[in-house]
């Protein structure tokens, strides 16, 4: 993060080093004392209690805690909250508007892109990340961005049909 | 895949329904075990043994104990409990010895997981490191005994047959016809060896278990990620000395089991820190370091087969034996290796046959159930066979087959007699060798003259069977009540931990009772106090026995609506059918209630009730099953078979050693589609994870047998760029006479034989026969690069002619 260390409050509640960390996450502005070495997904999972956001390895190596930081996908297990300061975030929680589920949540349904569920919100986010920054990615460019995260259940044919079926519903219905 | 759009007959039994457990999944609403929290709780860390096999000398836990926020800190001497499925043989904390370099040693349970791991680290263990037992040839030997205690270990007598004073943790064996004659007298017989390693389930949810122990009672709360409540009442309770109803389970959405989360794992750990810690609720999870070298794993497996043949292709007689590397505790794996006995020849006709497999301790990470149930490991060893022998016979590998596989009337390995409602290997193997476009094997000048390309393909098949594995008595039960608005509660002991368990019955439910599968009320999420009673859910059984019993507390449902119904219309009850959620008077359909209006029982105009709140049941038993034999394994161990077969292209590169699956055709007799979504994902999820023990998988020990590869960066699974170019998925549908609309189970059977398929066609391609497992780029290179025609090792230090 090209941020100097000065910008964060710091001070110590309780015995323990605490910075104030502002962030936008779903839309929603939200300010917390968090511990500085808290990574960005337990920020998420015990500071804001969006649960959505799962820990399969806590080494970036699987992909099951994606979320969305400024357009971008991270794996929030091998990120520190203090470097989300400011950053726009999206979860899971965050990709139904208005009570209706989005069109990639619909065809992860009628596709059967999840059978456990467990890694469903990191593919979810990495295919949403994916397809804002390109709207119509070749099949090639979809499995090497799917590639990092990791499904024991489906055998990824489900997700992969369910990807291409978004982009072209996303297309036609959103005019992307 | 559009255009093949698989028709059912039924208006909901085989409609590709949306799962109903999706939207929960995609909105992250979906809470695992793995998500719980509750006031006080205390989370747990546990400390692993460093060594395979070591003495304990002296463990110092002060410092832990003294560290703020510390609440319970537990070492072997603080408990004696045993725990095991068919066998007694595991501790909950080391004593003494320790079994396997994961074995926990100690464990802390502390304000939250930082202090826990912080505590971890300041216990003090000496240890006098052991020479462990590396693998099946010196646990055979017997000149150390894992387990010292094995002639006094509890276990499941008749069943499993634990050896004296060795390190056979159960011999399991079947005979039948004369193979010394057969053998003396056909005019081929031919002798393999084929292995495979130790695979890792690799579910995404780890293990979690919660325990809150009521200090004021033997009561026992348990939230867990397992597949199998009722069982692990059952293990609890018979392990802490206290009654079943003292032990309630809950078990939230499970991130993923195939078998690993099947029996009782980390349960007994929190339960005894719970009570340490004076009742607090305990959280224990597994890392994903620990998922892969604490929590057990599929076993490791030699597989030996002699087989004997005639020229004209009638295969006369089968010799097979099985070595389980099972590790430290024999958890699922003897009943793994029971299985092998019955099943361990695959689906063919052979009359003269002897199994002897046996599940073997050594000091490597334990073993498990794992989806296939050990047929992915004996259709290797079988399905290898029969393709060099065609080889050698100079037979059609189809043909070949063909001649032998199982047909009404023949007897399978036990002696149990097929009949046309047995499904049929036949038809399988026939669609997907006719999917593949199978022409015959490759000569030699074809394969050469590919070879100069860089990029040589070749076409494999294989077969596969399985039945449940599961006691002779096995049951299952199911509740049902009707809402007040018409709709149906259904409450099911079983774990939906993605196979789809929850929808496919629901399914059957709602074409029973004709009523929108939406206006099926049932959860994924099991609490013993209220489900009813399920064995295990395992065993691809649920479509089997829990379909039956959805349909018989389905058809009481209906008989009880009806008799209030006779009632209220002033008819024999006899007189009324149902349809679209509705009863009518079936020679005057203007007389006529919806089930709402008898649901919580009929109202007259003046007020007066009948009937009262509708509620049904329907329990389901294997029928007729029997125990084995234990000289000659002859009896009924199978409830049902679901035989299949997958073919295959590939290409192979033969620089890199890199395989590319071109195509996958895989069929199965599963005698009725109940949702061929969740079919096409069983098969999908199944075949990605065959090609993964296939190609990539497999744990790696080193000469001390620690595990070296304990994380996703050196235990690769597939991702999304190993997939298939084409999985086309072929359902035959020969019903079972006594399966729900003739259904049999399928969870499994995608997985099994995808190794096998994978390896004949690399001997199409490549001509060399590998006799080991994973066909990894690296094992493929070694082995073109040795020049040999069979490869029975990989390692570098097998192939010397490289050095």
């Amino acid at each position: 993060m090209d941020k100097d260390c000065s910008m964060y409050i710091e001070h110590v509640e309780s015995g323990k080093r605490k910075v104030t960390l502002s962030l936008t996450v779903n839309d929603r502005l939200v300010v917390r004392d968090v511990d500085p070495q808290m990574t960005l997904l337990h920020f998420l999972r015990d500071e804001l209690k969006l649960f959505g956001t799962k820990e399969a390895c806590g080494e970036g190596e699987c992909g099951a805690c994606t979320v969305i930081m400024n357009g971008k996908a991270v794996t929030s297990c091998i990120i520190l909250a203090i470097e989300a300061e400011g950053a726009q975030i999206t979860t899971v929680e965050g990709l139904a508007k208005d009570g209706k589920l989005s069109i990639l949540q619909e065809e992860f349904v009628s596709q059967d892109a999840l059978q456990c569920g467990f890694c469903t919100p990191g593919f979810l986010m990495s295919t949403r990340a994916l397809l804002d920054s390109n709207a119509d990615p070749s099949d090639e460019e979809i499995i090497e961005t799917l590639s990092g995260n990791l499904c024991r259940c489906t055998g990824y044919i489900p997700i992969l049909n369910a990807v291409k079926r978004t982009i072209e519903r996303e297309r036609k219905e959103l005019g992307r | 895949m559009e255009e093949k759009k698989y028709r059912s007959k039924y208006k909901h039994v085989g409609q590709p329904y949306d799962r109903k457990d999706a939207q929960e999944k995609v909105t992250g609403q979906a809470i695992y075990a793995y998500d719980l929290e509750f006031p006080g709780m205390l989370h747990a860390r546990c400390l692993l043994s460093p060594y395979a096999r070591a003495r304990i000398v002296s463990i110092d836990t002060s410092a832990a104990k003294a560290l703020p926020g510390v609440r319970a800190v537990l070492t072997g001497e603080d408990s004696d409990i045993l725990v095991g499925l068919y066998m007694q043989d595991k501790r909950v904390l080391s004593k003494g010895e320790t079994r396997y370099h994961g074995d926990v040693v100690a464990a802390v349970a502390a304000e939250d997981e930082e202090t826990a791991e912080h505590a971890v680290s300041l216990i003090k263990v000496e240890y006098e490191p052991l020479v462990p037992v590396h693998d099946v040839d010196e646990a055979l030997e017997g000149k150390t005994l894992v387990h010292e205690d094995i002639n006094d270990l509890k276990h499941y007598v008749g069943v499993f047959f634990p050896q004296k004073d060795s390190n056979i943790a159960s011999w399991n064996k079947s005979k039948k016809g004369d193979l010394e004659t057969a053998f003396s007298e056909s005019d081929l017989v031919v002798e393999n060896e084929f292995s495979l390693p130790a695979v890792a389930h690799v579910p995404m949810e780890t293990h979690v278990a919660i325990v809150q122990a009521d200090p004021y009672s033997n009561k026992l709360k348990i939230w867990t990620s397992a597949q199998s409540p009722f069982a692990i009442r059952q293990i609890m309770a018979d392990s802490f000395g206290i009654s079943e109803t003292d032990v309630e389970v809950h078990i939230p959405y499970v991130g993923g089991g195939f078998g690993g989360k099947a029996g009782i794992h980390l349960e007994p750990l929190a339960t005894l820190l719970s009570k340490a810690a004076g009742g607090a609720p305990v959280k224990v999870r597994a890392t994903r370091e620990q998922e892969f070298n604490q929590l057990p794993t599929r076993a490791g497996m030699r597989g030996r087969i002699k087989t004997s043949v005639n020229n004209d292709g009638t295969i006369t007689g089968m010799q097979a034996t099985y070595d389980w590397d099972s590790g430290a505790y024999a958890d699922y794996g003897v009943n793994v290796g029971k299985t092998a006995v019955y099943s361990g020849i695959g689906p063919y006709r052979v009359e003269n046959a002897s199994i002897d497999s046996k599940t073997i301790y050594t000091n490597k990470v334990f073993s498990t159930a794992y989806r296939g149930f050990g047929h992915l490991e004996t259709h290797w060893t079988i399905e290898r066979q029969i393709d060099i022998l065609s080889q050698k016979l100079g037979i059609d590998p189809y043909e070949f087959r063909m001649k032998n596989l199982l047909e009404p009337g023949d007897k399978t390995m036990s002696g149990e007699v097929l009949t046309v409602s047995s499904g049929s290997p036949k038809d399988c193997l026939t669609a997907v060798v006719k999917e593949i476009g199978w022409t015959g094997r490759k000569s030699e000048e074809e394969r050469e003259k590919e070879w100069k390309t860089g990029k040589v393909r070749g076409k494999g098949f294989a077969m596969l069977q399985k039945a449940p594995a599961m006691p002779a008595n096995t049951a299952t039960s199911v509740i049902m009540q009707m809402n007040g608005d018409g709709h149906v509660k259904m409450m099911i002991g079983a774990v939906d931990f993605g196979q789809g368990a929850i929808t496919a019955l629901a399914q059957i439910a709602a074409q029973e009772l004709d009523i929108p599968i939406e206006h099926i009320e049932i959860s994924a999420e099991i609490d013993t106090r209220a489900n009813p009673y399920d064995w295990n859910t395992v065993a691809s059984k649920l479509i089997f026995l829990g379909g039956n019993a959805v349909i018989k507390a389905s058809r009481e449902m209906l008989r009880k609506m009806k008799d209030v119904a006779g009632q209220a219309l002033r008819t024999d009850p006899e007189n009324l059918l149902h349809a679209n959620g509705e009863i009518y008077h079936r020679h005057d359909p203007t007389r006529r209630l919806t089930y709402k209006d008898v649901a919580l029982g009929y109202m007259y105009p003046n007020g007066t009730g009948i009937g009262g709140p509708l509620i049904a049941s329907g329990s389901s038993m294997a029928d007729g099953l029997t125990n084995l034999h234990p000289e000659t394994g002859q009896g009924n161990p199978a409830a049902v078979w679901t035989f299949g077969a997958h073919a295959v292209e590939i290409e192979v590169d033969v620089e890199t050693g890199n395989v590319t699956v071109l195509k996958v055709a895989s069929a199965f007799d599963i005698g009725q589609v109940i949702n061929e979504k969740l079919v096409y994902g069983q098969i999908c999820g199944g075949v990605l994870q065959g090609l993964g023990s296939a190609v990539l998988e497999g744990y790696k020990f080193n000469s001390d047998v620690q595990l070296l590869n304990p994380s996703f960066t050196d235990n690769k699974i597939p991702t999304m760029k190993d997939i298939p170019l084409e999985i086309v998925p072929i359902y035959i549908e020969n019903p079972q006479h006594n399966g729900p609309y003739g259904a049999r189970g399928v969870g499994e059977h995608p997985m099994i034989s995808v190794p096998s398929a994978i390896g004949n066609a690399v001997y199409d391609a490549l001509g060399i026969n590998f006799h080991v497992l994973p066909l990894s780029p690296e094992a493929l290179v070694l082995g073109i690069q040795s020049g040999k025609k069979s490869i029975l090792c990989t390692d570098v230090d097998c192939l010397p002619g490289l050095h």
